[in-house]
């Protein structure tokens, strides 16, 4: 017991000073050289992020009467006709954040940016089968729910320059408190 | 690789004491969406000073395999301190259900941070929006304004015993004992109250340096019989002091879902019954 002890508190300080003689090593030479760079080619289809500011879009484009015949085979069941939903979390339209009490809170009356439906919608959509739609049913999806909460009309064409310009009715609605301690 | 002790909470734990009734709950249904456990990892900072930060990368995207390839944005600079790409989980692989191989682990924030089945890292100039970071894990406040990015969770804690549908069987000499956890640093004190916080004693802490993990808390109680309503109250080593219900919803609403980290009333009746209050 006492030897264990006693090798304990040898090995502790010895390998506590081996870490620091790494980590000034590797901060010497900048690199250990793991790894390889990734190519373009080989994130094309694993880079799904596409930002609020507009990088990471496919090409392609859409307009929301387009989407309506993607909307209605697969994304109805679950988010109802006319995007009213079936439960509390498939609702995609209506809502008011200066109502009386708790505020509905769907795609129209809260989320700050379009982009933000583009790339859930793509990754994530439908539940039965994400990342089946073509970017192209994406763009037209994406238009169909802006559409149906009337932020843009059923001609608009939607593609990775003119989504990012949407401007949503809760954009200023967000406080950023990420460097808050 | 890095072994640490941190707590990983939802924040969504203890939702349910923003509502207006009270849920006649245990500990563990109130508050139980919370754990601690040994993290084996390399340090996120690593990998990116190995693959080179570029001057305008302020942020970090991070995305998980999941059905949903669901994704969430650090800030560049938290990234940087002491989140951690984890491979184990007390000393075993990461289990399938907690992310294996590896997940991202960003100590002391809301759970969802830290994405499971971690399969791409990205440095961006801003935050991604992603959908669980606009949409949900938004705290709207009663100016309808939404803080964003409300990642380090509150200090907290809650007394586990006596606790919410147990039953004091007789008077005499209890052991109250709870946990005690702050996104902010480690647990300095917590106090503990038999009297609905008109006074207020110092709970002994098992660990006072357990920065970002739980710590037990314990003290004596003699119960005389008549009813009583336990409270704990921690203090972290950033002097943040937790907040009783009414304080934290007078400071932030009840319009978010989020963060709720207000002292836990449970209510001694006569015949020794425990039961979820606001008091």
């Amino acid at each position: 017991m006492s030897l264990r002890k006693k090798l304990i508190r040898v090995l502790v300080p010895v390998a506590a000073s081996q870490l620091m003689l790494l980590s000034v090593a590797v901060s010497q030479a900048q690199s250990v050289g793991l790894g390889t760079p990734i190519s373009e080619s080989q994130l094309q289809n694993f880079d799904l992020i596409a930002g609020a500011d507009g990088i990471g879009f496919p090409a392609g484009s859409g307009t929301a009467l387009q989407g309506k015949e993607v909307y209605d085979v697969k994304c109805a069941t679950c988010h109802a006709p006319n995007g009213e939903g079936t439960s509390g979390n498939t609702v995609l339209v209506g809502g008011d954040m200066h109502s009386d009490g708790v505020p509905l809170r769907t795609v129209g009356s809260y989320w700050p940016y379009a982009s933000t439906l583009f790339d859930y919608v793509r990754r994530a959509m439908p539940a039965t089968a994400p990342k089946s739609l073509s970017d192209i049913e994406v763009y037209q999806v994406t238009a169909y729910v802006l559409y149906l909460n009337g932020i843009i009309d059923q001609y608009k064409i939607l593609n990775s320059e003119s989504l990012t310009e949407i401007n949503m009715p809760n954009k200023g609605g967000f406080i950023d408190s990420s460097q808050q301690q | 690789m890095v072994s640490k002790i941190y707590f990983l909470e939802c924040s969504g734990n203890s939702g349910a004491l923003w509502a207006a009734n009270t849920a006649n709950g245990t500990a563990q249904s109130l508050h139980g969406l919370v754990s601690c456990a040994e993290w084996t990892g390399i340090p996120l900072s690593t990998l990116l000073d190995e693959a080179g930060v570029e001057e305008a990368a302020q942020w970090v995207s991070a995305v998980g395999a999941d059905a949903a390839s669901m994704g969430r944005s650090v800030p560049l600079n938290r990234a940087m301190d002491d989140v951690l790409v984890a491979l184990y989980q007390n000393g075993e692989p990461v289990r399938p259900e907690q992310g294996y191989p590896m997940r991202l682990l960003v100590p002391g924030c809301e759970g969802n941070i830290s994405v499971k089945w971690l399969t791409q890292i990205k440095l961006t100039r801003s935050a991604s929006q992603f959908r669980d970071e606009t949409s949900k894990y938004t705290d709207t406040q009663p100016d309808r304004l939404s803080r964003q990015f409300t990642l380090p969770m509150g200090t907290k804690s809650v007394i586990t015993t006596p606790s919410g549908q147990m039953s004091l069987q007789r008077q005499g000499l209890y052991q109250i004992t709870g946990i005690a956890w702050s996104g902010r640093g480690s647990i300095r004190r917590v106090e503990v109250s038999a009297d609905g916080g008109q006074t207020w004693a110092d709970a002994m802490l098992d660990d006072q340096h357990a920065n970002k993990a739980l710590a037990r808390f314990r003290i004596p109680w003699q119960w005389s019989g008549a009813s009583a309503i336990l409270q704990s109250r921690a203090t972290d080593s950033q002097g943040n002091i937790q907040p009783d219900r009414d304080g934290l919803i007078s400071a932030r609403g009840t319009l978010g879902r989020y963060h709720f980290h207000g002292i836990q009333s449970w209510s001694v009746n006569a015949t020794g019954e425990v039961r979820n209050v606001f008091a």
